[in-house]
């Protein structure tokens, strides 16, 4: 992989600031965007917009096409058995709610029924988003959420897994690369152990769709979340992958437009899975934005791109350690783990260090990255994070460790 | 850089006043959601007067430092001159960098000019000062009050 040509698609990366060069190393947070999603999606605005699926004008027809191609690609990219098992969503935040509001005490199928004594089982790696809709969902129903602790070293500890994942248990929802620690988890006994006992397994795919070589049917889950603005398409779009016969399983989200076959003021019937999901007019430019990102990360590869990461990470590993007082959260060798960095810088606060790395033009991301669990399980309250992807250079990871130089004399 | 006078990094480094001391009339406890920093701050009257303003906090230079700062600027002040303190300071911080700081008023508080221009960091240079008002708010409008129960 060339990585100053891939930079040249990236119009953003010739910014300056603060009279530097830009230094993105916050795409775990959201992505930069390459020219082709920028210019498919103002190709669709000024030459295709219409409405989707009402439509039998000619617009109506190619904004539809173009809605449902990107469907396609999408569910090429992560290996699902068919475009109907990919759901569109807002993010994966709603892809995850979305699931989370298909239980309920009296739902038609018994996957799917919580109540008292059921147990919903997540991690203490887990983004917000995979915690606070199970937190709610038990509130409703008066279920029990559970959780697989941390080890020392950042990694799930699956020790207690018999003990957790049991015959109450209907689903565990775990993260599949830790947006905080930089952790790939690997779900096989997981799966093998909820196959046991019947319960489904949904992975937040948030961080590992954009930067690693996804393939569902390999992971064995039921069902995973993932976002286009982490994997360089645009921001309003997330899709839900489920497999077909579980979303088909699965209860209407929110009502509205398209979701509907008959409607009646007495009641309505509903579409069959994608079309139940997704009521109202959907994100159409975002889908086909998602649609060339995915188009463009192919033209690459994702393995040559997880390779590629997969260096930055050894790199930086290695540049960082030699930083004095500071200590990596998350695993220390470039095994298992991908390229997201959190630190502490002995006696620092991680707002100072993020503004003082923004001085020269260094952006990473500071605080709790929507994961304050793992912040107290590592004793602080807040992590500097830098995080790459396949335009990031091994350049700019010595610039950071530059900058965390100036930081030490700040603050000396 | 402009954000870490030299003046900051002291009073971060070597905060005047630190600690919860008793007694005192009330206390408030302010957290600034997006970045964790929290900030305790305890408010003594007495004859009119602020007798003390002790706190703790976590969090970065410049919410600590403010709290620092924030210490000598209204300990032995009246509550309304502790106010006139306030104001000039939230004036300072919502001022984009164009408010010019009066020095007599705000000491070693005009090192947070630079602070203005951050519009992510002016929340943590207010967040002792909101905690502040908050619990002076409190304790004069219950004098005789001791303990300070009261939390957000």
């Amino acid at each position: 992989m060339d990585v100053e040509k891939v930079r040249a698609d990236f119009p953003i990366l010739d910014r300056e600031i603060n009279g530097y060069p830009l230094a993105y190393l916050d795409s775990g947070n959201t992505s930069q965007k390459p020219r082709q999603v920028i210019d498919a999606m103002r190709e669709h605005y000024e030459r295709h917009n219409g409405n989707v699926s009402r439509s039998v004008h000619t617009l109506g027809t190619e904004a539809t096409e173009a809605y449902e191609a990107a469907r396609a690609a999408v569910a090429t990219f992560v290996g699902a058995a068919s475009p109907a098992e990919i759901v569109f969503t807002k993010n994966s935040t709603e892809a995850i709610n979305l699931v989370a509001h298909a239980f309920s005490a009296n739902a038609d199928d018994p996957r799917f029924r919580l109540g008292l004594g059921d147990e919903i089982v997540i991690s203490e790696m887990e983004h917000h988003s995979n915690i606070v809709p199970w937190q709610l969902l038990c509130q409703r129903t008066g279920a029990t959420l559970r959780w697989f602790g941390v080890t020392d070293e950042g990694r799930l500890d699956e020790s207690r897994l018999d003990e957790l994942v049991t015959e109450r248990t209907r689903l565990v929802s775990v993260v599949h690369v830790s947006n905080i620690l930089g952790t790939i988890n690997r779900p096989e006994r997981i799966v093998r152990r909820a196959r046991e006992v019947g319960a489904l397994v949904m992975l937040d795919a948030s961080q590992s769709v954009p930067h690693l070589p996804v393939d569902v049917a390999a992971l064995g889950v039921d069902l995973i979340a993932f976002t286009g603005h982490k994997m360089c398409g645009p921001t309003g779009i997330g899709a839900l992958w489920g497999r077909y016969e579980v979303l088909d399983a699965m209860p209407p989200f929110l009502g509205g437009g398209s979701m509907i076959e008959t409607v009646e003021l007495t009641g309505s019937t509903f579409k069959a899975p994608p079309d139940r999901f997704e009521a109202g007019t959907p994100p159409i430019a975002q889908a086909v934005g998602l649609g060339a990102a995915v188009a463009y990360l192919n033209g690459i590869g994702m393995d040559a791109i997880a390779a590629h990461e997969r260096e930055l990470a050894r790199y930086a590993l290695d540049a960082l350690a030699t930083v004095p007082g500071l200590r990596i959260f998350g695993p220390t060798t470039p095994v298992d783990r991908g390229a997201t960095i959190s630190f502490d810088l002995a006696g620092v606060h991680p707002h100072d260090v993020g503004q003082i790395l923004d001085n020269e033009g260094v952006e990473v991301r500071v605080g709790h990255h929507c994961a304050r669990p793992v912040c107290v399980r590592f004793g602080v309250a807040a992590m500097t994070r830098a995080s790459f992807y396949l335009y990031t250079t091994t350049d700019e990871v010595d610039r950071l460790v530059r900058g965390l130089g100036t930081v030490r004399k700040v603050f000396g | 850089m402009d954000l870490y006078q030299e003046i900051i990094v002291d009073h971060y480094k070597h905060p005047h006043g630190r600690g919860l001391r008793e007694p005192f009339d009330a206390e408030a406890h302010h957290v600034n959601p997006t970045c964790g920093d929290e900030v305790t701050v305890r408010v003594q009257l007495a004859d009119g007067l602020i007798e003390d303003v002790s706190y703790e906090g976590m969090g970065c230079s410049i919410s600590q430092a403010s709290a620092s700062v924030l210490h000598d600027l209204v300990r032995g002040r009246t509550v309304a001159e502790a106010l006139t303190r306030h104001d000039a300071f939230a004036e300072l911080m919502a001022g984009r960098g164009r408010v010019t700081p009066d020095e007599a008023l705000l000491g070693d508080g005009v090192a947070f000019s630079g602070v203005a221009r951050y519009p992510a960091r002016v929340k943590c240079a207010l967040l002792p000062w909101m905690a502040f008002k908050d619990a002076l708010t409190r304790a004069a409008a219950e004098p005789t009050t001791v303990g300070g129960t009261h939390h957000d």
